[in-house]
């Protein structure tokens, strides 16, 4: 009886599907339709053989319920992505686009990327030190990385050794350090800016920066390490938790000095926790405007500075070209870190997969 | 283990390229100037009439950049001793408020060049437009304009149909702040533009500006950058927008939108060049100031945009748009028909009460 | 390694011993381990010394200093030293005296003169005219023709420039003005002023604004910490029960947008939500609305709240997800079997299990939306904004940077509260991603 049940549901839907599409005669919305109903059909594994049919309808509809706030959580996104090719300066779907017209699609946008702020985007001499230097997009994508990299190297530095330090059981204060050390990440990022703001700006304070740090690279540098460091800490710990301390006392016991066995044997265990705590800062400078609006001038704009400012004043879907690129990047580091996580999970013998 | 290194060695690799990268970007031209503007159609008339002389005149490698006015940039980068503007175009206001406070290099005007038919360059410049720290060179103004397309039958004439939401249903476009649109407000509330002021300056004048704005405050798109209103209504977002006449001109003649200015209660306004204080090319900027605030310049200017030129000399210079049989006389703010209801803004009111009122404006906005 | 110091170290030097419990160097062990204890504790605690000098140096010092400046302005006692030091004393009453007045003209035409950043007339006119609106002109009008004046009655000399001087209200200003340490920025911050009698009061009820965004800002925050976790609940439950591979594979859908550059996401909402945007168009075409009466849906409060919600859902859905992973799906079974309903095993056997997950969800979404900036700041439009976006606004735009030092400080107070709370009941320790 249920199994007839759920295959009349199974050629209901396909007619239904059918129906929408002839109808509608949008590839979009059927390809939406399906998504919509189908996928709640595909996630309803076994139901325990008590379960009613009301039991079922209600599972039925909780799946749909899940499905649809998995579109709210990712339709944003993939929406982007076409509307980057639009050929008209608009944030939303032409005609066109609609109906597949390969004309309406462009990738003018791209090239916007590269041409927007240089001084003869169609001359041909000295074109790409003119692209390099003065193309203000290519300009925020190379402070953002210098940034993002300076501070990614210290924050994962410091923010290592501090985990190190905290996850040994002997470990004084731990819960107060703690805090503070994970406290850059809950302090509204605006009163951290402005503090930054006003203390960054002394003179005479700072060795090698008489005149203050702000308007320069190193103080967004030091401000972007301050917010990166507690995502350092918290997943370089949290590698550590299930960490065997015996593994020390063995390398020890068998001879090995402090300085082995730190490389040999707890370097690869938190290997994983320190490149996904690294990813992490790194993501975190990468993404990271309000320290950038308080403590930078225009030479230190980074890619969320500038699209900020687009946003702000002159919407044009370059800003969305822009999020496209940004978007492949966060699935690249998202790949990294799924891979590290199982890398993590292999060594240290917590699942099999 | 392997993977470590292979890590390090990839940070230390990057590292070194981007640091080599930033070292070859930093060394350029020997002599530069960073001109700093309110960017779109505003600086590229400056890019044609000051720049571009001024580069071939003097080879120096001028940077421009864009902000949102206000005094703000100035001030941290002052006070921080690390200067990167070199020469500044400003509000009056501001450059009043930013010279009281020392944030800018003063200017002696004996050193200004005389006009191009040899009036000293005191007596050249409009009445209040030379000031202790600041020599303006346009004036501009702010209008409210529509879309002609979108209205078919009594096109909106004075600053009160703006506000005429029946008549003509649909959003307005306005600046965020309360400057200018109180006393557009007033205006359309029906007071004479030369008692604007007296009027604002009372507890009830302010409270019928802000009863006016309540008015439409339901169909109000907020602009910041002076780029956004010809956007806007290029966009089809609101049917009326103030805007900056030069903006919505140069959309008129250069890229033949339809959409049509409005003169009526127009609140005019200077720009002026100022200097902020330990700029790194104080000299280089100076020069550039005198440069470009001589007759010729200003003049050419007006020929890229209807900003009227603060020299008297400049006026007879000025002639048609720069590529179209556009007389670029009855297109200024200062064209006798268009001053018939208008006010020029007063810095004095606005440098005393710009703190207060603005923070009615910001409680009125988030109610 | 220090365990194996404990047998390797010291070498003897006591012989033997009478107590029983000795190590093998003769140092009773008890005094010996508390000594290797302390070295111990001392080495976890020095790897920790680099980040928490760095922390306090990038961190800690700025945003002191920014707690300092809300309370402590030395414009007054800057631009005008003689006069600072001449009215502090002033009994209040009626006008200063004559000597007070001399002081103050000649202090006044010596800051008009000076140049120097900070020091200016019109540093203490902007000052004053967080005060007295107006005072402003009447200062720089004033110092202007205070060069002038060389010699005494100066009170008069003084009167003759502006009528104002003689109302007492802006003497008892000044004096508080000229002090270094002032809770005026404090009183601005919660929409309170002095009068002219020099009494605190409320603002007028037109010009209040930083109180009413704080109410709302709180009142905000908890609306998008409850929208979160009404729809992170079901997802959590859903990706917990599912086999590991589908729960992996659609955990991408919830560490994707995580992933994702705010700047990128807060754009794809304009797109989503703008008055031409895709739900607009897809209401169109559905027939829910006409074409002409399009909703508005971003630049307002909805805007924020639908962005902030979609920024904020992974910080609610992972760990309610981790700590529903750990119950044991039998446990539900067995309330079933004993004849439970769906419902009641739901809330009596269920629920109570997850709550840990809910406390740190609910207290971390909470935090990081009420200091939030950037989404506030780009779809907000007038009334979506937040207290955050004012703080903003008076250290970049009307540099009123007290104020925004003080506001800064009431907001850091609130969140510090809530993150003390977060540390009480889930931990900090806790805290986990992905």
């Amino acid at each position: 009886m249920m199994k007839r049940i759920q295959t009349l549901g199974f050629y209901a839907l396909v007619a239904a599907t059918a129906l929408f599409f002839v109808f509608t005669e949008s590839f979009a919305g059927t390809f939406g339709f399906i998504i919509i109903f189908g996928l709640p059909y595909f996630l309803m594994n076994d139901l325990p053989p008590y379960a009613t049919a009301a039991e079922k309808i209600g599972k039925y509809a909780f799946l749909s319920l899940c499905t649809l706030i998995f579109i709210f959580l990712i339709l944003p996104i993939l929406v982007i992505i076409p509307l980057s090719f639009n050929a008209e300066p608009y944030f939303s779907f032409t005609e066109g686009m609609m109906a597949l017209d390969p004309s309406a699609y462009s990738t003018r946008w791209y090239e916007d990327i590269v041409r927007f702020g240089m001084t003869a985007p169609d001359g041909t001499e000295n074109w790409w030190s003119d692209m390099w230097n003065n193309a203000t997009w290519i300009r925020a994508m190379r402070n953002s990385f210098w940034y993002a990299l300076c501070a990614t190297i210290l924050a994962t530095g410091i923010g290592t050794l501090a985990a190190l330090g905290l996850s040994r059981p002997e470990m004084p204060y731990r819960s107060a350090i703690t805090s503070l050390l994970i406290s850059p990440m809950i302090v509204p990022l605006v009163i951290t800016a402005t503090g930054m703001f006003f203390f960054y700006s002394q003179k005479n304070v700072f060795p090698f920066f008489p005149d203050g740090l702000i308007n320069r690279d190193i103080g967004i540098i030091l401000a972007h390490t301050t917010l990166g460091v507690p995502f350092v800490i918290i997943t370089v710990t949290a590698t550590l938790t299930g960490f065997d301390r015996s593994l020390i006392r063995a390398s020890q016991g068998l001879g090995a000095s402090g300085w082995t066995t730190f490389t040999k044997v707890i370097m690869p265990l938190i290997i994983p926790g320190m490149i996904s705590g690294a990813l992490f800062a790194f993501i975190t400078s990468l993404d990271e405007v309000v320290a950038v609006i308080f403590l930078a001038d225009v030479d230190q704009r980074t890619i969320p500075r500038q699209m900020f400012s687009g946003l702000r004043e002159q919407i044009s879907p370059t800003i969305l070209a822009v999020a496209t690129i940004l978007v492949i990047m966060s699935v690249l580091l998202l790949t990294t870190l799924e891979l590290l996580r199982r890398r993590s999970e292999r060594l240290r013998g917590l699942s099999p997969g | 283990m392997k993977l470590t290194k292979l890590l390090a060695s990839t940070a230390v690799g990057a590292a070194i390229a981007f640091g080599a990268s930033s070292a070859a970007f930093a060394d350029g031209h020997a002599k530069e100037l960073t001109v700093v503007s309110w960017g779109g159609a505003y600086t590229k008339s400056q890019v044609e009439a000051y720049h571009k002389p001024f580069i071939a005149k003097t080879g120096v490698n001028i940077k421009s950049e864009d902000y949102n006015g206000g005094i703000a940039e100035i001030k941290a980068q002052v006070e921080a001793g690390n200067v990167t503007w070199d020469i500044v175009d400003v509000e009056l206001s501001d450059a009043i408020r930013a010279c009281d406070e020392g944030l800018l290099e003063t200017i002696d005007h004996s050193t200004l060049p005389a006009g191009a038919d040899g009036t000293p360059a005191k007596e050249d410049f409009i009445k209040g437009t030379l000031y202790d720290c600041a020599v303006a060179n346009i004036v501009w103004t702010t209008i409210f304009a529509y879309d002609k397309s979108k209205i078919t039958g009594d096109a909106p004439k004075t600053m009160a149909d703006f506000f005429d939401t029946k008549k003509w249903p649909g959003k307005r476009g306005l600046r965020k702040g309360a400057k200018v649109n109180l006393e557009f407000a007033l205006i359309a509330d029906g007071v004479p533009a030369k008692d604007v002021y007296s009027v604002l300056a009372t507890p009830e004048g302010v409270d019928r500006a802000f009863a006016k704005l309540d008015t439409i405050k339901g169909d109000v798109v907020w602009w910041e950058a002076g780029a956004q209103p010809p956007q806007l209504l290029a966009d089809g977002e609101v049917l009326m927008t103030t805007a900056y006449n030069g903006r919505i001109f140069n959309a008129v003649a250069g890229e033949g939108k339809p959409f049509e200015i409005v003169w009526d209660g127009h609140v005019w306004d200077l720009d002026l060049w100022v200097i902020p204080k330990g700029a790194k090319n104080k000299d280089t900027a100076l020069e550039f100031l005198k440069f470009s605030t001589g007759t010729e310049p200003l003049a050419k200017q007006a020929s890229f945009i209807s900003y009227g030129p603060a020299r008297k000399s400049s006026a007879p210079l000025v002639g048609k748009y720069h590529n179209k049989d556009i007389d670029m006389g009855p297109q200024m703010p200062t064209a006798p028909e268009n001053l018939t209801n208008a006010v020029q803004n007063n810095f004095e009111f606005w440098a005393d009460n710009a703190d207060q009122l603005n923070e009615r404006f910001n409680a009125w906005l988030a109610k | 390694m220090s365990d194996a110091a404990l047998g390797t170290n010291h070498s003897a030097n006591n012989g033997a011993a009478s107590e029983p419990l000795i190590a093998a160097d003769g140092i009773p062990l008890k005094q010996k381990l508390a000594k290797t204890t302390r070295r111990m504790k001392m080495q976890a605690f020095l790897l920790t010394v680099p980040l928490v000098l760095f922390l306090l140096v990038s961190f800690v010092l700025p945003i002191g200093q920014m707690l300092y400046r809300s309370v402590h302005n030395p414009t007054g006692s800057n631009v005008m030293p003689n006069f600072a030091v001449a009215i502090k004393n002033w009994d209040g009453q009626g006008l200063p005296s004559e000597e007070i007045f001399e002081v103050f003209v000649k202090d006044m035409a010596l800051a008009r003169k000076n140049r120097e950043v900070g020091k200016t007339i019109g540093n203490l006119a902007t000052r004053v005219n967080y005060e007295i609106p107006g005072a402003r002109s009447l200062f720089t009008k004033s110092a202007r023709r205070a060069g002038r004046i060389t010699e005494g009655p100066y009170k008069e000399a003084l009167f003759a420039i502006d009528k104002r001087w003689e109302n007492p209200h802006i003497w008892l200003t000044l004096q508080r003005v000229t002090k270094d340490f002032t809770a005026a920025f404090y009183l601005a911050a919660t929409d309170q002023k002095y009068d002219e009698a020099g009494n605190i009061v409320w603002a007028d009820e037109l010009y209040q604004i930083y109180l009413p965004i704080l109410w709302k800002t709180i009142w905000l925050s908890a609306l998008i910490t409850a929208l979160c976790f009404i729809i992170a609940y079901p997802v959590a439950y859903l990706l917990s029960t599912l086999p590991l591979r589908t729960s992996n594979l659609l955990m991408i859908l919830v560490l994707l947008p995580f992933w994702t550059s705010l700047l990128v996401r807060t754009s794809a909402w304009i797109a989503m939500l703008q008055t031409e945007g895709i739900i607009n168009n897809i209401f169109v075409y559905l027939g829910f609305i006409s074409d002409e009466n399009r909703i508005q849906m971003i630049y307002n409060m909805t805007g924020t709240v639908i962005a902030m919600v979609h920024i904020l859902l992974p910080f609610m859905i992972l760990p309610l997800y981790s700590v529903m992973k750990t119950i044991p799906p039998s446990y539900m079974r067995a309330a079933r079997s004993m004849g439970a309903s769906g419902t009641y095993s739901f809330v009596k056997v269920y629920f109570p299990q997850t709550v840990p997950g809910i406390a740190a969800g609910t207290l971390l979404v909470f935090i990081l939306a009420i200091g939030y900036y950037i989404t506030p700041a780009l779809v907000g439009g007038n009334d979506g904004l937040l207290i955050s976006n004012l703080i903003a606004d008076h250290i970049k735009k009307t540099l009123n940077w007290s104020l925004g030092a003080a506001l800064g400080t009431i907001l850091l107070t609130v969140v510090l509260i809530f993150y003390w709370l977060y540390n009480k009941l889930v931990g900090v320790d806790n805290l986990k991603f992905g």
